[in-house]
């Protein structure tokens, strides 16, 4: 156990420094799409949710899990979709203006 | 398999950092957006087929209940989606983070009810002591994200008022329930009790409402920025409780974003972290009207015909946007005008303020909504040492931000944070609703100096008329 844990501390602190360097590289303008976009990701908690949903039989912990899946699908639905709005509507300038 | 699906996890981590890595530039956002959506999409198969792999009980029926989650989500979420104005995006943020905190404190809850589905259990068929940890802070943070947005929802929606709320001793019952959720997560550790874990998810809730209620209004990009760090720790902790390295990896890329979008808007109102998150600062600056100190110097004001007659002959006009034009929904209206600026041949830029807004990034949003193109769009440090060389700085829905108090008058509130110069452009042309001070409460000097001109109005009927008038 000891190992295991040891093991996955490693892949959480390179992780923020990876998450570091790649996010001072978003420039500026761009910092609402990464809001909603991490936003979105960070719902990646759904894999305890179908687990939770997959593996029991109807009781506390299913409801628990079918809550929480939905919850964070709307937030997964939710933020990708607003996110790829706001990124559509960036543009550069036109040769015509 | 286990080891196929963990693979299959780790490429769902790369796409993730691939994601962000896409907003490094406008013209590959989309793209790595798509990789995020491709990212989800495999991280949910891959578990559901990991669980009909896995479990003897896992069932058709299990699956439709799944999916049944997974559409009433896509529904919500879609429409919401759909139908937000541009203006309400940071309140919408606030909202989608509470999801994040509530799920997270649900997970930890449905693993807590069956640790044996999650694997949790030793051979005494007690759950592991390092798993009680993750799960109680999991918990905890998840129900600290979802209280706390939850406020910082209500403050952006106007459901709240934005001024801070304070009562006296606030410090001190914070400090006093911290220690105590500190103390709840070792008895947990300890009998992992489910009382003890259901009192600690109460004070998790409290702590997050108390933390920030006595935050005002101008103060929500950095709570907003915490609170998608918090959303990502949450997932993380899950992360570990799970041993899925996707949502470790996951949590710690949005929980380190979220920080240094913290660490930013800080730095763009001088400030520190803590000095924010103490509170108390300022009032709403569209409330502060009433209490403002009114100055009785003359200052000098202009008609829209002014104004369109100052900015049609000069050569560069500078637009300095701020949480007004938002509020008046005057995005639209001054491309409008800068259209018809444009067609008598003065060359128009955009400066925006790190701070400028209620999110990080918000003002360059409704610009993008209005259809400004992003090469007109300049950050504070890049645009700071045109101004000099520039006829009109028109200001709209600004004031704190270009208030050069911050930098000459160390007794001021604001000194120290970074402004934009406005002040040696030519003509400087403030728009604004009355002569009341701004979000931090201090008179801004450059009303009264010769070379400003004030235009009365809303934002956007302001922005209009002068558009017309061109």
């Amino acid at each position: 156990m000891g190992g295991d844990f040891v093991g996955q501390l490693s892949i959480f602190v390179l992780a923020v420094f990876v998450g570091y360097y790649v996010v001072w590289s978003v420039t500026p303008a761009l910092h609402t799409p990464l809001m909603a976009v991490t936003n979105a990701i960070s719902s990646v908690i759904v894999v305890g949710a179908i687990i939770a949903v997959m593996s029991s039989s109807v009781g506390w912990t299913k409801i628990l899990g079918f809550i929480a899946l939905t919850l964070a699908s709307i937030n997964i639905f939710g933020g990708f979709a607003v996110t790829q709005r706001m990124l559509a509507m960036y543009k550069k300038k036109n040769k015509g203006e | 398999m286990a080891n196929f699906s963990a693979l299959l996890y780790l490429i769902c981590a790369v796409l993730f950092i691939l994601a962000l890595r896409g907003l490094s530039s406008p013209a590959t956002s989309q793209r790595g957006n798509r990789m995020g959506m491709v990212g989800m999409a495999l991280a949910i198969a891959t578990t559901i087929v990991y669980a009909f792999w896995s479990s003897d009980t896992a069932g058709f029926v299990d699956l439709i209940w799944v999916i049944a989650a997974l559409l009433i989500g896509a529904v919500i979420g879609l429409t919401t989606a759909k139908k937000i104005a541009m203006t309400d995006m940071p309140q919408l943020v606030a909202a989608f983070h509470s999801l994040v905190g509530l799920a997270a404190v649900l997970v930890a809850a449905a693993a807590y009810t069956q640790p044996a589905a999650f694997g949790l259990l030793d051979v005494d068929g007690k759950i592991f002591v390092a798993s009680r940890i993750e799960m109680g802070l999991g918990i905890a943070i998840g129900a600290v994200t979802f209280s706390g947005s939850l406020i910082a929802f209500a403050k952006l929606q106007g459901i709240m008022g934005g001024a801070p709320v304070v009562f006296s001793g606030q410090h001190k019952v914070n400090a006093v329930v911290g220690l105590l959720m500190l103390g709840l997560i070792i008895a947990f550790c300890i009998s992992a009790n489910p009382t003890t874990l259901l009192l600690l998810t109460l004070l998790a809730f409290a702590i997050g409402f108390l933390l920030i209620i006595p935050i005002g209004g101008a103060d929500m990009p950095v709570i907003v920025s915490m609170l998608n760090s918090y959303s990502g720790w949450a997932a993380a902790g899950i992360g570990f409780t799970l041993h899925n390295n996707a949502l470790i990896v996951t949590g710690a890329l949005v929980g380190s974003s979220g920080a240094i979008l913290s660490y930013i808007m800080c730095k763009g109102m001088n400030r520190s972290f803590i000095n924010v998150l103490l509170g108390g600062f300022g009032g709403d600056s569209s409330t502060g009207a009433a209490t403002g100190a009114v100055d009785e110097r003359p200052v000098k004001q202009g008609s829209a015909e002014d104004a369109a007659f100052i900015m049609k002959n000069a050569g560069s006009v500078i637009i300095v946007p701020g949480y007004g034009m938002a509020v008046a929904q005057a995005q639209h209206a001054v491309k409008e005008m800068a259209d018809a600026l444009k067609a008598e041949g003065v060359k128009v830029s955009y400066a925006i303020h790190p701070v400028a807004g209620r999110m990080p990034g918000h003002m360059n949003v409704l610009l993008a909504e209005a259809n400004v193109p992003y090469d007109e769009v300049f950050e504070l440090e890049d645009i700071n040492s045109e101004f000099q060389s520039t006829d009109v700085a028109f200001v709209i829905g600004a004031n704190d931000v270009t208030n050069p108090a911050a930098k000459t008058d160390p007794k001021s509130p604001i000194f120290g944070m970074p402004v934009l110069e406005v002040e040696k452009a030519r003509t400087v042309l403030f728009v604004k609703r009355g002569m009341a001070a701004g979000y931090a409460g201090v008179q801004n000097e450059l009303f009264f100096r010769d070379n400003t001109m004030m235009l009365f109005g809303d934002a956007k009927k302001v922005a209009e008329s002068v558009a017309r008038s061109l």
